[in-house]
């Protein structure tokens, strides 16, 4: 027994070897895994001599819960819009001034002024995207109407083959656009009429998951899911009938954002990290792996072919007027979803 | 060391006080006290954006567990958390008898195995849960989905006629709970059955005891330490299971992990995260208590 | 064979041998699935489109989630040896004797298995802040110890309990000093007790993905929370990959303990 664990921390040793950091100066970059491509890492090490060390978290609230119970050490974070004013409010970040970097003037609008950041004094853009729906239309008669009624109220084919998202937020937000009221809605009536639409459409729902949405359709486990755009755009890719709806009644639209935390131990670096990625070359890169549009002139040349003619990422302008900005809502608003979610499920 | 040796021989409490010391310690540093500090956070009032108000008092977290405001500002019982504990408490019971069920023979049989093979047994079972827990549950999801492994599989032996639908239904957290947690079954009862001395069992049999009544008043009893830790080891962690509800069960409903986890990510309410984290430890304090008093056995029967 | 199957009367039994087919079958079927998806050529986990050896080559280039499996060794195996030594130890000690409050102790050693994940999570992660301890791959063993405890405790404490206490005592009695005791007769007896427990605490560590997540520092990733952080873009035979390459580790491991095991002897 002994003796098997004695190498099992030799194994370890060795494996963690592996990554270990080779030059002087060091950058801790705190991100959702996959997403962010490892060559364009690998290429910023070797053009600046910064050794990157990568950690991971799962959702933007966890990394909130574990920046505010004070754990401390990364140096660059990759919160979403959202998230990006409850951090500055929170005094959990630092200002980097990203209009004087040196590429800051490549960032075109609405992105270099956001709701949550106007000025972009705290934050620079890094992805943005969609939470709209995907069809398979080669499984549906005709075409379907561009309305959340196609989710919420679905026509009989469609019915027990929905998935939604296991996202609170996120669905809350597309039944509230529905019924045409205030995502943030105080109003506890207007909560009880999102509850009863969300209650009569379970039985049509297959499942609320947000991992393996690709998959999914691809395996044709259901026909509609209620997607990110960069997640149909994948899926597009091995299933060329996925379509892509802007529903007419709102999307709620999203950006993911670089912030350095007030306690980064390399603030310098962080800040040279994330000017390198304003570059139109260098975030093409991110862009062709992620399946998701950045926000910097210049780089739709390095984008890949099948990226720019999705209209599920490349959205074309005449959608522009249904994108709702992605917010936080008030305490008594998140009450009242988490309130309804938790009837829904319970 | 010749006089702590000699303490240890002399004095007895001081003894066993030693060998308890490393787990309580370990346990009263790292778990008790930041459980302290919990009980605390779920007195306050929650933050704006999350985490707390330090210094900030309420038992709101506690009021919302089992009351909820209507519109008119009126109390009145709150379902959901009942249903959800009640429905957590019974996926779980239903996760440990059947493990208990499969495990069981599993590890008599192991226990039968030439002594050679024995630790090698105990390795077999532990080796698969060296892969990642996701996937495992993917692989549930490729074998149980409407044109998976098990449905091609009872097609083509003729048993159904059409596929049946397992994935995304309480059949299926049940299966995936109980593939989590069956080494957790298997192995104490293991460990308590691999010293059952066969002579017990020779005299039962000698005595003209029929099979059933032989494995009942004998071997059952003598397994019975292993049957309860293993018990313990499946049916309260799985209470707390939140990613196989997920994934097999399509999170059409929670379970008391998913539910507290949610008051810390997308709820942002640590408070009331934290009460309901309590209500749960005492429920199960107060089942053990009851559980301790009422099958209390003398020593000797164990 | 034969002649022990008719020597041990346990074999009397029916459908042992049938019980424990079904049992491995369950255990390993999922496995072959897992492992046979290693090798999708296809970018989605659950598709096979065609075989590929791609994605062991996207792992062993992929540093990151090679250091994520390098940290859960690390981490799995110091916190086994520690929980299981401290589990052998109370699991003595309340067998020795009969004390008022061993049922509390019972129910403290017990209260890791409880607690929600999360809670313990964020309730060891706020109390490492306040206390000053600088979060690392530290930290994340001692709170795995903590949590590995009872799955080591029940299963030695299950194999403690009714077993013969004549053989120490008879062994006292015969000027064995108590290391000697210790060594020779109650260890060999323990072990299957403490080999279960052990290898409880080894998987529910390396599975331990939410308490991992909050108290590990920079550079503290572990398989899990790499894994878990895919989720959003989706997650590709890469993983399947890797929990192959790990069932290769663990198998070496059992084999090489094994044969030393027989040199030995």
């Amino acid at each position: 027994m002994k003796r098997m664990l004695m190498a099992a921390v030799a194994a370890g040793v060795l494996l963690a070897g592996a990554g270990a950091a080779k030059a002087e100066g060091e950058l801790f970059l705190y991100n959702w895994s996959n997403y962010f491509p490892p060559d364009l890492l690998t290429r910023f090490e070797a053009e600046t001599g910064i050794a990157v060390t990568l950690d991971v978290y799962d959702s933007n609230e966890t990394m909130l819960a574990k920046l505010q119970a004070g754990a401390a050490g990364y140096d660059v974070i990759v919160p979403s819009g959202y998230m990006v004013a409850i951090l500055i409010d929170e005094g959990l970040v630092q200002p980097i001034d990203t209009m004087s970097m040196p590429n800051g003037g490549l960032i075109v609008a609405p992105h270099d002024a956001p709701f949550f950041d106007p000025e972009r004094k705290y934050s620079a853009p890094y992805m943005w995207g969609t939470t709209g729906v995907t069809y398979d239309s080669a499984r549906v008669e005709g075409e379907l109407e561009e309305s959340w009624k196609e989710v919420f109220e679905p026509r009989e084919e469609l019915q027990g083959e929905i998935a939604m998202l296991n996202d609170e937020v996120e669905v809350y937000n597309a039944a509230a656009y529905y019924l045409g009221f205030d995502k943030c809605t105080e109003s506890p009536e207007e909560a009880q009429a999102i509850l009863d639409l969300l209650e009569a459409q379970k039985p049509h729902v297959k499942m609320y998951q947000s991992d393996g949405t690709i998959d999914r359709m691809i395996a044709g486990e259901v026909i509609m899911h209620h997607q990110w755009n960069g997640a149909s755009h994948r899926t597009k890719n091995d299933l060329p009938t996925a379509v892509y709806v802007y529903p007419k009644e709102g999307i709620t639209f999203w950006t993911d954002n670089f912030m350095v935390p007030a306690d980064a131990p390399n603030p310098e670096n962080a800040k040279r990290f994330i000017d390198w990625m304003l570059d139109p070359e260098n975030v093409a890169v991110a862009s062709n792996f992620t399946g998701y549009m950045n926000a910097i002139d210049g780089s739709a040349e390095f984008l890949d072919e099948a990226l720019k003619a999705n209209p599920a990422v490349n959205m074309p302008q005449e959608y522009a007027d249904r994108l709702r900005p992605s917010i936080d809502c008030s305490v008594e608003a998140r009450e009242l979803r988490n309130r309804v979610w938790t009837r829904l499920k319970s | 060391m010749g006089a702590f040796v000699d303490l240890m021989r002399r004095s007895r409490p001081a003894r066993v006080g030693a060998l308890i010391a490393p787990a309580m310690l370990i346990i009263g540093i790292f778990m008790v006290l930041p459980l302290g500090l919990m009980a605390y956070v779920s007195i306050l009032e929650r933050g704006i954006n999350g985490g707390v108000q330090w210094g900030v008092h309420t038992v709101e977290a506690y009021v919302a567990f089992l009351f909820e405001e209507n519109l008119l500002g009126e109390l009145s019982v709150n379902p959901d958390y009942i249903r959800i504990f009640a429905r957590s408490f019974i996926l779980s019971f239903v996760t440990m008898a059947i493990c208990l069920t499969i495990g069981f023979p599993a590890a008599f049989y192991m226990a039968l195995q030439p002594e050679k093979y024995r630790n090698l047994l105990i390795f077999l079972v532990t080796i698969p849960f060296w892969t990642n827990l996701l996937v495992r549950n993917y692989a549930w999801i490729l074998m149980l989905r409407s044109n998976g492994l098990l449905n091609e599989a009872l097609l083509g032996l003729g048993l159904i006629e059409e596929p049946i639908e397992l994935l995304y239904t309480n059949v299926a957290i049940t299966i995936g709970l109980v593939y989590s947690f069956l080494p957790f079954m298997v192995l104490p009862i293991y460990a308590s059955l691999e010293k059952l001395d066969l002579r017990l069992v020779e005299a039962a049999f000698d005595l003209g005891a029929n099979k059933r009544r032989a494995f009942l008043r004998v071997v059952v009893p003598l397994a019975m330490p292993g049957i309860a830790a293993g018990c313990i080891l499946v049916f309260i962690p799985s209470l707390g299971a939140f990613v196989t509800p997920e994934l097999l069960g399509g999170s059409k409903s929670m379970m008391i992990g998913n539910l507290i986890q949610s008051q810390f990510g997308a709820a942002r309410n640590w408070p009331l995260g934290a009460a309901l984290a309590f209500a749960l430890l005492a429920i199960v304090l107060l089942a053990m208590m009851v559980y301790l008093m009422r099958f209390r056995r003398p020593p000797s029967a164990g | 064979m034969m002649a022990k199957r008719t020597r041990n009367p346990l074999w009397r039994f029916t459908g042992v041998p049938q019980g424990a087919a079904f049992f491995f079958a369950y255990l390993y079927l999922p496995i072959f699935v897992l492992i046979f998806f290693s090798f999708n050529e296809n970018r989605q986990a659950t598709i096979w489109t065609g075989f590929s050896l791609d994605w062991y080559g996207e792992v062993l280039r992929n540093d990151d989630i090679l250091a994520a499996a390098g940290n859960s060794l690390i981490v799995a195996t110091t916190a086994t040896l520690i929980a299981t030594f401290a589990a052998l130890v109370a699991a003595l000690g309340m067998a020795r004797s009969r004390f008022r409050g061993q049922d509390a102790v019972n129910a403290v050693i017990a209260f890791p298995l409880i607690i929600p994940e999360i809670v313990t999570a964020v309730a060891t992660l706020l109390f490492f802040v306040i206390v000053g301890i600088q979060l690392g791959l530290t930290t994340v063993i001692i709170a795995h110890t903590v949590f590995c405890i009872p799955f080591a405790y029940l299963p030695i404490r299950a194999r403690l309990e009714g077993m013969d206490k004549a053989i120490p005592e008879a062994a006292a009695d015969l000027y064995a000093n108590e290391v000697q005791t210790f060594r020779r007769i109650t260890l060999p007896l323990l072990w299957p007790g403490i080999l279960s427990g052990a290898m409880l605490s080894f998987i529910i560590s390396l599975d331990t993905f939410t308490i991992t997540y909050f108290v590990a520092g920079p550079g503290a990733t572990t398989l899990p929370v790499y894994i878990f952080g895919m989720i959003r873009i989706g997650i590709t035979p890469e993983v399947n990959a890797i929990s192959a390459l790990m069932l290769v580790v663990s198998i070496l491991f059992v084999s090489l303990s094994f044969a030393v095991g027989r040199m030995r002897r």
